[in-house]
């Protein structure tokens, strides 16, 4: 940079009397944790969609079956193999909500049917908006079920086991080895010995063994934070472990508790739809996800309507819960503050 | 001299999240064969990103050089591929860094990791490489050279490990070494040895040394000429004497009157207000305008250019133009009257009450295997009411073990800790009348809570308070008393630089109301100028309060700067205890003596002329090994027969006063 000498006037070599100030910053407003972790949650755009597609899905899951009068098993043979079609949609073409089929034959037609099924029906003849809605309440029951074990048990599990240590800790994870130990599957045909197959097994089983992950990873987070100065600087303050473990241990694992869960979520629903799959799972005539799709992969060259909508919705549900899981691990880091 | 490596207006920048950072902004020098350039400055100075940039280790993409050249032999060396920097990497250049544990690969031999280099670089045989491996580590000063290379990086201490980083370092006969703050993880005894070592190397090899450090002890120990950097540029550059007699950037003198010397009184710390700039927005003109009380106006409009003082030194300030040589003078008075003006002996504290008395205090952890590790063996000592107390020691000596189990962060082992007169496990509200302050400013705040959750943290326990209005009030109270404002109580801790944070610690253990504090090595983590801010704030709260402190530290000078009596700890004992200035002017135990002897002093001319004490090794374990009273309220770890010598030694003296 050059300047040109002239412009040095004698004053400016004056001094500027200056007495050194903390620069002010514009204040800002005292506001809850809560308060602006969900202000910061508002700005995220991805996160907030998938706020409202499982907003969205939770209310069709819940109205979507009493939204027309077919009940999720009922069988007419006469209406079997039906695919999509839906009002006003029905006159655009290309989107194949016309009820023709992909031979292109208008299957309501040849079979005299007038109803309109918006997914379609499948071989038996079921409507599939409702059974899709009605599988969506089960994977959604499974999601918040996994969802909430490992937010309970495997958070308090995890989080005493570190906290306390030494001989509490050598038992509790001797225990969560055995539990890891024995595979999941054996766990649910152990349990059928005494129960039925079916969402009671399924739930029981997942009690079991479906937190067993977080505690791990909340223990390692503790394990971590325990040594930390500020942890000390509260125990020297006179901090009962109540306060410790709720305010400061936890709060500062949230970032891998809840990626933990959202990964949880999916694995659970999958469990589900794999074990409806070697029918250890849900029995028919009940819907789930998982069976729809099973149902549907064996006619997908004829009837792809079948495997579209069910596989089109569990894919939303693990992606909207994926984009919000993210959107909340950043919302609750005050270090994305602005 | 023969000049090696000519760095010309270099233009560092990282694209970060926020925007571009300019990390370097223009600097120039040139490195002479054998010589030892220091570049000193504060954190986030540039310096380390300055050097990196030497050797091509400017994290990529983020960021890059923007401008200028760094010519070596020949060549632009910011112009090389990838492929061409790895053949002088190792070879011509290299490099050491700071902390030796992170630097060595655990799961390979020692003896490996300096083949590495030899083998790529020299294209020796195995057998020869392994030979020069040998030969490294004899003339780094390894003993039994021939075994321990075949050890694994955990068999060595800090100090050998980072002897055989620089062994690394040496294997291709560079021709220029940097350092990258290679003794600040170190003891200061082994600080000492490490710099005799470099140096002794430079003797023999011939190497010129690129020596980055914030510590001015350190550069006056070993620099042959020193460059300070201040918010990425060089302001003040020169030989070492130069620039510590004939200062001339304001930065530079503030830096070096924030240093408490050994010979420093009791009179208030020099500070530098404020922390340095936020070089996503580089301030107009010069960047240390804003700290700088004298600043004139034209610092605030004008980038000062390099002004010659001599051939050799150069200085970037607007008081060395011609037309500033008449105020330049006026204000080194002015700063001179005012040194002066607070050059008032602040009175010793008298010691009545015994505020805090420990009897054989013992802490053992088990180790894995069945065996203990004696982290504090045998403690005696007491503490006065209002006075500070200094504790002293290399690092797993136990002093911060002794400051955890007086608070009862641990229970101890054995012994007796008395705190007015009570047991401090019959005690109800210990946590209310003693309080600490931790060392890393960056972990003893959590994250997640507003500053005024966690400074009333200790009120929200014990209930202190009555109303939310009452609860922040005080909040505000003590945000004010730590020099912070009011507006922050809002903010979360990231927001703030360190110096800051450790207010907000401070805001903490002072929201109960104490009557004692620990403070845990409270200065170790923050620059030069914010050490003195700290110190100051600390003085100034016992004056004010009536507290009393237990400072454990590792830096002596700041240790006798701040305390009335001292105690120096080795292995889980205390070898000595006295005032301080009878333990700095008179050190009988040749333990105390030692590390003493190795605290680099910002002073050329001292540094030159020092001997050093090497002994490192005391047989503690005569029966009759204990601490005894050699002069009044002089407490030495000694033998009966060690006894009788001090003893007759300190009666002579007496004789002659």
């Amino acid at each position: 940079m050059k300047v040109n000498e002239a412009e040095f006037t004698d004053d400016l070599f004056e001094e500027a009397g200056q007495q050194f100030k903390e620069k002010k910053k514009s204040g800002r407003p005292s506001s809850s944790f809560w308060r602006d972790s969900w202000i910061r949650l508002r700005k995220n755009n991805g996160a907030f969609i998938g706020l409202i597609l499982i907003i969205a899905m939770i209310l069709l899951a819940i109205f979507g079956p009493m939204m027309n009068s077919y009940g999720f098993d009922d069988q007419d043979l006469t209406r079997a193999n039906l695919p999509p079609k839906v009002p006003v949609l029905e006159n655009i073409p290309f989107l194949g909500m016309n009820g023709v089929d992909i031979r292109g034959m208008d299957q309501y037609e040849a079979k005299g049917v007038t109803d309109y099924y918006w997914f379609g029906t499948d071989e038996l003849g079921r409507d599939l908006w409702t059974r899709i809605w009605q599988g969506t309440r089960i994977s959604l029951y499974i999601a918040f079920l996994a969802a909430t074990l490992d937010l309970i048990i495997g958070v308090a599990y995890g989080s005493i086991s570190a906290y306390y240590g030494g001989r509490v800790d050598n038992v509790m994870q001797r225990i969560i080895e055995v539990l890891m130990g024995v595979p999941n599957l054996i766990v649910v045909i152990l349990l059928i010995l005494v129960l039925k197959p079916g969402i009671v097994s399924i739930t029981l089983a997942m009690v079991i063994t479906g937190w067993v992950n977080m505690a791990r990873i909340v223990r390692g987070q503790v394990l971590k934070l325990k040594g930390q100065e500020f942890v000390l600087a509260s125990r020297t303050l006179g901090a009962k472990d109540q306060r410790l473990i709720w305010g400061h241990l936890i709060p500062n694992s949230l970032g891998p508790i809840i990626i933990t869960t959202m990964f949880t979520i999916p694995t659970a629903i999958f469990t589900e739809a794999f074990l409806s799959f070697i029918g250890l799972g849900l029995q028919p005539p009940i819907a789930s996800l998982g069976t729809i799709v099973n149902d549907g992969f064996k006619m997908l060259r004829i009837y792809p309507h079948m495997l579209l909508f069910s596989s089109v919705i569990i894919s939303l549900i693990m992606i909207s819960f994926n984009l919000l899981g993210d959107g909340l691990r950043d919302s609750f880091d005050p270090k994305m503050k602005k | 001299m023969e000049k090696i490596l000519t760095v010309e207006d270099v233009h560092i920048s990282f694209d970060t999240y926020d925007g571009e950072v300019k990390a370097v902004r223009g600097v120039s020098f040139d490195l002479y064969k054998g010589e030892t350039l220091a570049i000193v400055g504060e954190s986030g100075s540039g310096k380390s990103v300055m050097s990196k940039s030497i050797m091509g280790l400017v994290p990529k993409p983020s960021g890059k050089i923007v401008n200028g050249k760094i010519m070596y032999k020949n060549r632009d060396i910011t112009k090389l591929s990838s492929k061409e920097y790895r053949g002088i990497r190792g070879a011509d250049i290299s490099i050491v860094f700071q902390d030796p544990m992170t630097s060595l690969n655990p799961t390979m031999t020692i003896g490996h990791q300096i083949m590495e280099g030899i083998m790529v670089h020299q294209k020796l045989p195995r057998k020869e490489a392994e030979e020069k491996a040998i030969e490294l580590l004899h003339l780094v000063g390894i003993p039994n050279p021939e075994q321990r290379v075949k050890q694994y990086p955990h068999q060595f201490s800090g100090g050998m490990q980072q002897r055989v980083i620089i062994a690394m370092s040496l294997a291709c006969n560079p021709e220029i070494l940097i350092a990258d703050e290679p003794t600040t993880a170190l003891d200061v005894t082994v600080q000492a040895q490490v710099l005799e070592l470099l140096k002794e190397i430079q003797l023999k090899m011939g190497t010129s040394i690129i020596f980055i450090t914030h510590d001015l002890g350190v550069v006056a120990n070993i620099a042959d000429r020193v460059a300070v950097m201040y918010a990425g540029k060089i302001v003040e550059i020169g030989k070492t004497e130069e620039v510590f007699y004939n200062t001339q950037h304001p930065y530079t003198k503030g830096l070096l009157a924030a240093m408490p010397d050994l010979n420093t009184g009791q009179d208030e710390l020099q500070t530098i207000p404020g922390s340095p700039p936020n070089l996503l927005y580089p301030p107009v003109g010069d960047a240390f305008a804003e700290r700088n009380e004298h600043a004139l106006k034209i610092d605030f409009l004008h980038d000062p250019p390099m002004f010659k003082v001599s051939d050799t030194h150069y200085a970037a300030t607007w008081l060395l133009h011609e037309k500033a040589v008449g105020k330049a003078k006026e204000i080194d008075e002015k700063i001179k009257v005012k040194k002066q003006s607070k050059t008032v002996g602040v009175q010793k504290s008298v010691r009545q009450e015994k505020l805090l008395e420990v009897k054989g205090l013992k802490q053992h952890f088990p180790d894995s295997r069945q065996s203990v590790i004696k982290a504090v063996d045998g403690l005696t000592f007491d503490i006065f009411k209002g006075e500070t107390f200094g504790l002293v020691g290399e690092s797993g000596c136990g002093k911060s073990t002794t400051g955890r189990t007086l608070i009862r962060l641990y229970d101890a082992t054995d012994g007796e800790i008395l705190f007015k007169g009570v047991d401090i496990r019959q005690q109800n509200n210990l946590n209310k009348e003693v309080q600490m302050i931790f060392q890393d400013p960056y972990s003893s705040l959590n994250p997640r809570w507003t500053v005024a959750d966690i400074i009333a943290e200790g009120m929200d326990i014990h209930g202190l308070y009555k109303t939310k209005q009452e609860r922040m009030e005080k909040v505000y109270e003590l945000l004010r008393t730590v020099g912070l404002l009011e507006e922050h109580a809002n903010r979360y801790p990231h927001e703030f630089s360190g110096g800051q944070r450790q207010r907000i610690g401070i805001a903490r253990a002072l929201a109960v109301e104490p009557k004692f504090i620990i403070a845990d090595e409270p200065i170790s983590a923050l620059d030069v100028s914010i050490q003195a801010q700290i110190t100051n704030l600390l003085r100034k709260l016992q004056r004010e309060k009536g507290l009393t402190y237990l400072f454990i530290a590792h830096d002596l000078s700041m240790v006798k700067y701040i305390s009335d009596r001292v105690g120096v700890m080795y292995r889980g004992k205390l070898v000595e205890v006295a005032e301080s200035d009878e333990l700095y002017a008179n050190p009988l135990h040749p333990y105390t003596k030692s590390l003493l002897s190795a605290i680099p002093v910002p002073d050329p001319n001292i540094e030159k002329t020092r001997k050093r004490v090497h002994k490192t090794e005391w047989d503690m374990s005569a029966s009759d090994y204990q601490l005894r009273e050699v002069v009044e309220g002089h407490w030495v770890a000694c033998t009966e027969a060690e006894f009788m010598q001090y003893k007759q030694a300190a009666q002579k003296e007496m004789l002659f006063v």
